[in-house]
Parts: C-alpha cells; sequence; structure tokens
C-alpha cells in the first residue's frame, strides 16, 4: 500500500512539480530541503493531497520538519487515512 | 524638514497610543504595535548600537525573519541615524555556503560597520566575514536588552540632513547584492508623499501587506509609507503567505484592508490555490485598491483573481497597476485609483516586428496591454531610441525618468552610477510606449529573469550551474519563459553537454536542479541538456540569451 503511495506522489512530483514525468524519484531522496519543490509548489502539494486521498494537511505542517522526502510524506498520510 | 526620525517622533509626541502595525504570526495572536511601542523597541536598538560604538551614517545589515524584532530593529537604525539594509535571511533551500558568498559579496562592496541578526545565525555571519572585514559588531536580537529611560528629543537619527543616505535597497543574488540603492531621506519623503496624493490616502485606509521587507515593493509600500503617514499596517509573513494565501484575504476582511501590492503571480496563486472552504466569511468588500507591482502585469491575471473573489465582494475597480523600481525609491507609475486600469489592444504583429503599438485592426491578432498607469506628479517618463533620443508615442523604446526621488548612488559603485543615467535621466532597462499619457510596460532591455517578483540575474544562475562537473564554462544559458498559468517566469537552463549516455545526463540535470536551486534559491522549471555546439553565440563570444531561447521553444515545439 504505502509503495503504491510512493509511486504515486512520485509521479505527481515528476510531471507537475519538475516537468519531468519520466524522472524516478527515490522514496528517501530530501524534497524540501534540497529544493526539488519549493515553496510555491507546496499549497498544490497539499491540495492535490487532499483530493486525491483525503487527508488534510495544514499549512502549518507544510514544511521540512514534518516531511522532506516520500516515504515521510506516505506514512503522513497513511496514518490519517487509518 | 522633517526626516525619518522626527516623522516618527512626532507620532510618538502625538499619537502615542495609535497601534501603527498588526503583526500576523501562525499560531500567535495578532500583535497590535503602537508608536509608543515602536519607538520604546527601536530605542533598545538604538541604545545598543550606541554601546556598540556604531555611529550615525554607518552601515548597520539587517537579517532577521518575520517578527518584532525586525521592525524594531529597523526602527533602531534610523532613529540611530546609521542606515539600514535589509538581506533575505538563509531558506531551508538554500546552501550554507552560498548564502555565506552572497553575503561576503554585500559586505565586501557595501562595508557595513556592523550586522544584525538572530542566535542561530550569528556563527552563520561570522563564518562569512574575512581577515579584515569592515563589519566591527554583530549584535544579536536576544541580547538586546528593554530600553533604558530615553529622551525622544534627543535621537541621533533626528540630525540626519535632507540629503544623507537613509537606507539601501539591495536586489537578490551576487549580482544584486553588490548593487545596493542608496536612497536620502529627501527622496523617500518625496515619493512618499507624492504617492500618497496619487492613492488619494486618507482616514479610513488600512494596509495590508505579506510582502518580504528585504524588496522594495514590501519595504516601501509595505512597511514605510504606512508607519512613515500614520496608516495602520496589517503585516504577514511571506513565508506564511505562500502556503497559505487565503490568510491575506481573512487579514483584509478581519481589518478592513483597504489597499495592497501584489506581484502579478500572486494574483494568478489566490486565484487557483484557495479552497472555497477558506473563503468562508470572506469579505473583501474594502479593498479599494489593489495595486499589481513588480513584475510584467497581465490582464488575464487580474481578470482571473477578480472573477475568483467577485462572490466575496471584491469590487473589480479595485483593481490597480504601479509601475516601480527601487531606484526611484518605490513608484515611477499608478494606474486604476481613479476608475479602471486602461486596456490598450495592439495589432501583435506591429508590435512584434515593428516595435510599435498600433491600435488593434479588425480581422488581425491583436494584444491586450494592461497600462502601468500615468507618471506620478513628481515623474517624468520619457520614451528613448537607442541614441537616447525622445521617441514619439505608441513607439516602443527604453524607459527613462525623471524625478525627485531618486536614488543618490548605487552605493559605493561610481561605475553602475554613471552607466545608469544619460543627462540626469536615469535609464531603467525596462522597454515599453507611452499612449495619450499612459505608459504601457513591454519587455526588458536588461538581462533580468523576475520570478515571483523576485528580480534574478541570469549570470549568477549560469554560473552556478557551470559548477556542475559535465557542465562547461560558457556553455550554459539561463532565461525566463512566460507561464500563463502561473502568472510569472519560469526559469530555464539550457547546458551543453559531452555525453550521450542518458543515466549520466539524467545525473548532470538533478545536479544542475540542486546546484542552482541550492545556490540561489530559485527553481527551476526545466532543464534542457543538449549536444555540443547547440548553443549560439554572440560575436563577441557573449552567450545570446534571447536567441537561445528561441531555439530552444522551436525544440520544444512552442517557437
Amino acid at each position: 500500500m504505502s509503495e503504491d503511495l510512493i509511486k504515486q506522489l512520485a509521479s505527481h512530483i515528476a510531471a507537475e512539480v519538475l516537468h519531468q514525468p519520466n524522472r524516478v524519484l527515490a522514496p528517501d531522496q530530501p524534497l524540501l530541503s534540497s529544493g526539488i519543490v519549493d515553496s510555491f509548489s507546496l499549497v498544490d502539494l497539499a491540495m492535490y493531497i487532499e483530493d486525491t486521498f483525503g487527508v488534510h494537511l495544514d499549512d502549518s505542517e507544510l514544511n521540512k520538519e514534518t516531511f522532506d522526502t516520500l516515504a515521510q510524506l506516505a506514512s503522513l498520510i497513511a496514518s490519517r487515512q487509518a | 524638514m522633517s526626516n525619518f526620525s522626527s516623522l516618527l517622533v512626532n507620532s510618538y509626541n502625538e499619537c502615542p497610543e495609535k497601534t501603527a502595525i498588526t503583526v500576523l504570526l501562525s499560531g500567535k495572536t495578532d500583535q497590535p504595535v503602537t508608536y509608543r511601542q515602536l519607538i520604546e523597541g527601536a530605542a533598545a536598538w538604538d541604545q545598543a548600537l550606541t554601546r556598540s560604538g556604531i555611529l550615525p551614517g554607518e552601515v548597520v545589515v539587517l537579517i532577521q525573519q518575520h517578527s518584532l524584532e525586525l521592525i524594531f530593529a529597523y526602527w533602531g537604525i534610523v532613529l540611530h541615524g546609521s542606515i539600514p539594509s535589509i538581506m533575505p535571511f538563509l531558506t531551508e533551500k538554500l546552501l550554507p555556503e552560498r548564502y555565506r558568498a552572497d553575503l561576503s559579496a554585500l559586505v565586501g562592496i557595501t562595508r557595513p560597520e556592523a550586522i544584525i541578526t538572530y542566535r542561530e545565525f550569528e556563527p552563520e555571519v561570522r563564518a562569512a566575514l574575512g581577515e579584515g572585514s569592515s563589519v566591527r559588531r554583530i549584535l544579536v536580537s536576544d541580547e538586546v536588552q528593554p530600553a533604558e529611560k530615553f529622551d525622544p528629543n534627543s535621537f541621533g537619527g533626528l540630525q540626519r540632513k535632507n540629503d544623507d543616505i537613509v537606507l539601501l535597497q539591495h536586489s537578490s543574488g551576487t549580482t544584486g547584492l553588490q548593487k545596493g540603492v542608496a536612497l536620502s531621506h529627501q527622496a523617500v519623503i518625496n515619493q512618499l508623499n507624492t504617492y500618497a496624493n496619487t492613492l488619494k490616502l486618507n482616514e479610513q485606509d488600512v494596509i495590508v501587506s505579506w510582502l518580504p521587507l528585504y524588496h522594495d515593493m514590501g519595504l516601501i509600500a509595505g512597511f514605510l509609507m504606512p508607519v512613515l503617514l500614520r496608516v495602520p499596517l496589517v503585516l504577514l509573513s511571506p513565508f506564511e503567505w505562500v502556503r497559505a494565501p487565503y490568510k491575506l484575504m481573512q487579514a483584509v476582511t478581519h481589518y478592513r484592508g483597504t489597499l495592497s501590492w501584489l506581484p502579478n503571480f500572486a494574483y494568478n496563486f489566490c486565484a487557483q490555490k484557495i479552497r472555497d472552504r477558506d473563503l468562508e466569511g470572506v469579505d473583501l468588500s474594502s479593498w479599494r485598491a489593489v495595486s499589481n507591482c513588480s513584475e510584467p502585469m497581465r490582464y488575464e491575471s487580474q481578470q482571473a483573481f477578480v472573477k475568483r473573489f467577485a462572490a466575496n465582494g471584491l469590487n473589480p475597480a479595485a483593481m490597480c497597476t504601479c509601475y516601480a523600481m527601487a531606484e526611484n525609491v518605490f513608484a515611477v507609475t499608478e494606474g486604476g485609483i481613479d476608475g479602471l486600469v486602461a486596456v490598450d489592444e495592439i495589432d501583435r504583429e506591429s508590435m512584434q516586428v515593428e516595435r510599435k503599438a498600433v491600435p488593434a485592426q479588425p480581422n488581425r491578432p491583436t494584444i491586450r496591454m494592461l497600462s502601468a498607469g500615468q507618471p506620478l506628479t513628481n515623474t517624468r517618463v520619457r520614451v528613448l531610441d537607442e541614441n537616447h533620443r525622445e521617441l514619439p508615442d505608441r513607439m516602443v523604446g527604453e524607459l527613462a525618468l525623471h524625478s525627485d526621488c531618486m536614488l543618490s548612488e548605487y552605493y559605493h559603485r561610481p561605475d553602475a552610477t554613471e552607466k545608469a543615467f544619460h543627462e540626469g535621466w536615469y535609464l531603467t532597462g525596462d522597454f515599453g510606449y507611452k499612449a495619450d499619457g499612459q505608459v504601457y510596460v513591454a519587455g526588458r532591455k536588461k538581462e533580468l529573469i523576475i520570478v515571483g517578483g523576485k528580480n534574478v540575474y541570469p549570470m549568477d544562475l549560469e554560473e552556478l550551474a557551470m559548477e556542475v562537473p559535465g557542465v562547461h564554462a560558457g556553455r550554459v544559458v539561463a532565461f525566463g519563459l512566460f507561464n500563463e498559468t502561473a502568472g510569472t517566469e519560469d526559469v530555464v537552463i539550457v547546458a551543453e553537454v559531452d555525453t550521450q549516455n542518458e543515466t549520466q545526463r539524467e545525473q548532470i540535470s538533478d545536479a544542475i536542479r540542486q546546484t542552482v536551486t541550492r545556490g540561489s534559491a530559485v527553481a527551476l522549471r526545466y532543464v534542457h541538456l543538449v549536444d555540443k555546439k547547440w548553443l549560439i553565440k554572440t560575436s563577441s563570444g557573449k552567450n545570446a540569451r534571447l536567441a537561445n531561447k528561441e531555439k530552444f521553444l522551436k525544440e520544444i515545439g512552442q517557437g
């Protein structure tokens, strides 16, 4: 389940944020602290997550302390879906 | 004659309990700051500067996040008679080493005598200062004690003369940080008084701003003007706004905000990225002027904004435009205060081919140009050809201006100062035309990318990309590409590489993205790797960014 989640998030970020649909993102690759996902894309990401997974991320959670990698983001989503 | 300090002290004497600024911080209650509190907070910094041996006329660089301390420290420097300059703080995506290099670039040219920062950041600042640095003292916010008893009429800042420099304004990147716009008390006060008339500032006005104070739009329109002219200011954090744009709307609702300034992309951003549920109870009917400023202004962006917030009472007539630059303190023009902003529908081909704004012809493609408005009453605008001769209406040329609120100089940069002027007229580096008394801005002569309201010099990004192994010096170009959806420019890097191996190319592309982003805090939208000899060079050997941009667009099928 978590792997599917990661895959789905990865392909969304590759296509919509990076404009590189074929780009592979590793589950443990830092996204926020590395600048791959910039602050202007964070609201988009939060909206996508809410629409796709029905999980709300508060704007105060859109930072690297809450999640920096796909794996961390996926487990955050999974924990709220449960 | 007034100066910054006398204006502030007058407010302290005449209306000490009036709220000057309400500071909004996530998770905390809104914090009103009265003129009395502002002076008391600032006096603590004035005393700290005195104890540190910092003198009036010396430059103090401020590196602070959105906070009360930033506000108090800024006014403390002013009251002390020193010259404040706000530098952006380190964000998580920027590499500390790169930030250090930027800071060194600024310190090397500006030669500040002191730096004010926060505790965690002090080591970073210290590391950036080399042997023999001009900086005699680094002050940290939590070292500063509450002000001892003080006489508001004896602040050193009260002695500053009209033509003394009151502040420095830098733009970002290595290039921008080495060109500090120096403004005098007189210039800023002239701008504020004239702009206040243009805006018809009155007792009912409330300014709401989320703009960073290290940028001229945030500093002048969203900080100095309201505080000095006693217009209540509601100040949000840029960091929070970008994560929760609805907070601007809620603040306008709650405080009955009347005036705001936004860069063009923010119109798109707000229109697209606010949920309906966050607009419950939002009433924007108090907004009488929302000025589009600091990047190319787009009719479509303003329309998207109007449409999105019509149900929340937004008055379409509140949409304004403003052409501004730090070199004129801030505003050069303002449009839309009386009635709607003029829109000039022109023939597309004449504009693109002959650089002439010919009114729309039947059955031919057109462009809708949004007017930047009319020049402020103290500012004259001319359109010049390549030989600096004035062009007639509707001909596109370089915009030049003359006013009583111009920069004194680029600080410690006589070379740059001299280059910027022609016979007393400041050459803006922007293209535009005039028609019916309105100014229309149409592109740039200077090589500058404006992304999200921030000025970025392409050479800074290219230099960063050249650091990546596999990328060669002089074989990279960076340029901006307008993105209709975002309402701002996307940053593109095209780099020649030797390898044909796909995996290696992907690694290089990743490394460029990472190095540039972490070196400049600018996110790249496209990294395009090409074979050797792809890039077009000009005869002088300098890379021709425009030609390469056109080639790139053809290659991705948009040219």
